[in-house]
């Protein structure tokens, strides 16, 4: 069933990245009839490859990027030297993200794509509104929901937007963090609700439903119950015969004619071979970093400051997932290893309000994230001994009584936290390493703050022994997982990158869909949205190429 | 007793001075013994035992004991992992066979930090002769001279590393050579069942009710 295309066939489309966003473009475009190719940087494993192997998936980058082999860099702001550190995180393999991720599945709200207009200018950030509404978006975020397979009660979060259809299935069971979490919220009269996850409850569409193993974050599920696009929609686009997904090939500088369009991308293969391959489009859904480094790196003489980016924003406006996490000890065994890691959430505190005197919101779940060793190494209360007989005897007790909140905070789109390139760092191809500039709004910090407060009484109001709190550091928040802005969304070609279709503004064949498109970062979660969006650009993409405008 | 237990201690310092890679098994295999304290004259034929035994099982198996570490400074790098988890009521560090899968991950996807381990060590031993002169060892000082002596180093990078590989080593997959018959596991409470069915712990049980 599987088709293999000629680098010098020129395919209708190619997609670049094999992740949440490229594989639901791959599926839609090639059950339209469009022949596409899909070059990943990263291997093509299965279930079978996957292992509940702590040490070779959280402690080494199994499903991640190596910084080993693509180093990357990091400076506060400009005036530093940026310095080796991994300080951004992505999956590296067909699937992408969708494979390693902890399958929350989050909608934005309505207010997510107007928060200038609600809230105001915020000094020292750039908020905008977006060029599309909630109400846009909508039937993507349903179509995303039933085509992969989420799992959640519709209607249950008092503050999310209009729905038009119900999860497809219902809610995962909930695990003692979640009874805990509801008991302590509604005594504070907020309003818990039951995770959307995009992990099965139920067998759907010839996959099995989930045996509640408890490796989900940083793992592969190997039951195929975790609705990634690796085992839902790229399984149905290799159907088509119309589709190729080619891994193990990293896209190094996408090619354009003299009439300014692309014709698409330099790859090395596995023997680190360069190899052209022709496209009538490009697709690029290589995440919020990577993306804007290949549109850096793709620059020529018609276009010096890289592709797309006449603007100057390729690279601007960086957000990520800012947060943090308080801790709560209880008196009998929650045993949260097992099961999926988040049950429920509360999104009371998700919309920001001037009254607090700051910009910012959070959306908080309850969760237990780790593992043995991680658990052992960063689970326990910072104050606690971290070594020892004492702190032995603690483990023992803290690793099955323990459970975990954790805020997913604001992140403000600001000018100079920036992907780029690394003047004097090059990665194992030879390429300039990626370089992050990030620092926090003043805002950001404040909300984190306040978010730890909230959480820590609402672990107290479900009977906590004992609570703590992670740090909010920058370096706490690294690596970074869900990288998002630095290919703005907007209507104005002078302030972003993309359309409100997700077309380049400044080249008509080249479609930008992935957390680069992002204005806002809302309160993290960005799966959902990412998919959304491209559920949806796949429609306007298929108009176009139809119209001739593309080929 | 504790006079007894000193001059094994010498016995037991001379002898891993000359005998390195067999000291290592000798007190894999005696964990027990030294623990309580105990060691006599009677102990030693069962030391020979417990070696002839750990022998026969290395050779039984394909690789060598130690593919990167230096057996003595194996036994260093042990006398501290075990004060990080001691062998204090259950196995620690010492009964999951930390020590080798430190020696697996630096023989493989931890092979760019053996400089770290190397001059982590050296500091270390340096730290020790200044605290503690006239020692010959890390394993020769008493175990409070060892807390004392980590104390002084728990801040440093090296320290987190062991830390980190320790954790990892008591706690991970036991295919790596640690957590020896799933010690750490047992220890906080970890079933390894792979899958299993709500209800999962107390809370959720309770509202099943």
């Amino acid at each position: 069933m599987s088709v293999t295309f000629h680098p010098s066939h020129a395919v209708d489309f190619l997609v670049i990245g094999a992740g949440a966003a490229g594989g639901v473009m791959a599926k839609e475009l090639s059950t339209a009839g469009f022949r596409v190719v899909v070059l990943e940087q990263g291997p093509y494993l299965t279930e079978r490859d996957y292992k509940h192997d702590e040490i070779r998936y959280v402690y080494q980058p199994g499903l991640t990027n190596n910084p080993q082999l693509q180093p990357i860099t990091y400076r506060k702001n400009e005036s530093e030297k940026a310095q080796p550190i991994k300080a951004i995180q992505y999956g590296r393999q067909v699937g992408g993200g969708s494979v390693h991720f902890t399958a929350n599945y989050w909608r934005f709200h309505e207010s997510d794509f107007e928060e200038r207009s609600l809230f105001g200018n915020v000094a020292g950030a750039d908020l905008a509104d977006w060029p599309i509404k909630y109400a846009d978006l909508e039937p993507y975020y349903t179509k995303a929901e039933y085509d992969l397979g989420i799992s959640g009660l519709g209607g249950a979060n008092p503050f999310e937007g209009p729905r038009s259809k119900p999860y497809p299935l219902p809610p995962m069971p909930v695990k003692s963090s979640g009874v805990l979490f509801d008991r302590g919220a509604q005594k504070l009269g907020l309003h818990p609700y039951p995770a959307p996850m995009a992990i099965l409850s139920k067998p759907y569409q010839g996959r099995a439903a989930c045996v509640h193993c408890g490796f989900c974050e940083y793992f592969g599920c190997e039951m195929r119950a975790k609705s990634s696009t690796l085992v839902s929609v790229i399984p149905v686009a290799e159907k088509t015969g119309r589709c190729e997904i080619r891994p193990n090939s990293y896209v190094r500088k996408l090619e354009t004619d003299a009439r300014g369009r692309v014709t698409g991308a330099v790859y090395f293969d596995a023997n680190r071979r360069e190899i052209f391959q022709r496209a009538k489009a490009v697709v690029l859904c290589a995440n919020g970093a990577e993306t804007a480094r290949l549109l850096l790196l793709s620059k020529s003489k018609r276009f010096p400051q890289g592709l797309a980016n006449s603007s100057g924003m390729v690279g601007k406006y960086l957000m990520w997932d800012n947060g943090g996490s308080a801790m709560g000890l209880f008196e009998h065994p929650l045993n949260e290893y097992k099961g999926i890691q988040v049950t429920r959430v509360i999104h009371d505190y998700y919309r920001a309000d001037p009254k607090r005197g700051f910009y910012g919101g959070a959306g908080i779940d309850a969760r237990f994230d780790y593992y043995p060793a991680s658990f052992a190494l960063q689970g326990m209360p910072s104050n606690a001994p971290k070594w020892g007989a004492e702190y032995k005897k603690m483990l023992a007790e803290y690793f099955t009584h323990t459970m975990t909140l954790l805020a997913h905070t604001s992140s403000l789109p600001q000018f100079g936290n920036s992907i780029s390139l690394d003047p004097d760092l090059k990665d194992s191809w030879g390429l300039p390493a990626m370089r992050v500039t990030f620092d926090y709004h003043p805002d950001d910090v404040t909300t984190m703050q306040w978010s730890l407060t909230k959480q820590v009484e609402i672990l107290e109001a479900a009977g906590a022994k004992k609570t703590w709190t992670s740090g909010i550091a920058l370096t706490d928040m690294m690596p970074s997982n869900h990288l998002m802005g630095t290919c703005r969304m907007g209507n104005d070609p002078k302030q972003s990158v993309v359309d409100r279709n997700n077309r380049a503004h400044d080249i008509s064949n080249l479609l930008i869909v992935d957390g680069s498109s992002f204005v806002t970062a809302a309160r993290q979660q960005p799966t959902a949205t990412i998919q959304a969006l491209a559920y949806r650009a796949a429609g306007y993409a298929m108009q176009a190429a139809k119209r001739g405008e593309l080929g | 007793m504790s006079v007894r237990y000193s001059s094994t201690t010498a016995y037991w310092i001379a002898f891993a001075k000359r005998q390195p890679d067999r000291a290592r098994w000798i007190m894999q295999s005696t964990r027990r013994l030294w623990l309580s304290q105990c060691v006599g004259i009677a102990a030693l034929a069962d030391i020979a035992a417990a070696q002839q035994h750990a022998h026969g099982a290395v050779q039984s198996s394909t690789p060598p004991p130690f593919q990167t570490l230096d057996p003595a400074m194996a036994v260093e790098i042990e006398a501290i992992t075990s004060q990080i988890i001691p062998s204090t009521d259950g196995p620690g560090a010492r009964e999951a066979g930390v020590i080798y899968f430190i020696d697996r991950a630096l023989f493989t996807f931890d092979s760019h930090l053996r400089d770290a381990y190397r001059t982590g060590m050296a500091g270390i031993q340096q730290k020790r002769r200044e605290m503690f002169p006239g020692s010959a060892s890390v394993i020769a000082l008493t175990s409070d001279q060892q807390i004392e002596l980590i104390r002084a180093i728990e801040t440093t990078d090296f320290f987190e590393l062991l830390r980190t590989h320790t954790m990892y080593g008591f706690l991970g997959n036991p295919s790596y050579g640690g957590n020896r018959d799933r010690v750490g596991w047992k220890l906080i409470g970890f079933d390894d069942r792979m899958a299993y069915q709500p209800p999962f712990g107390y809370y959720d049980a309770q509202e099943q009710k």
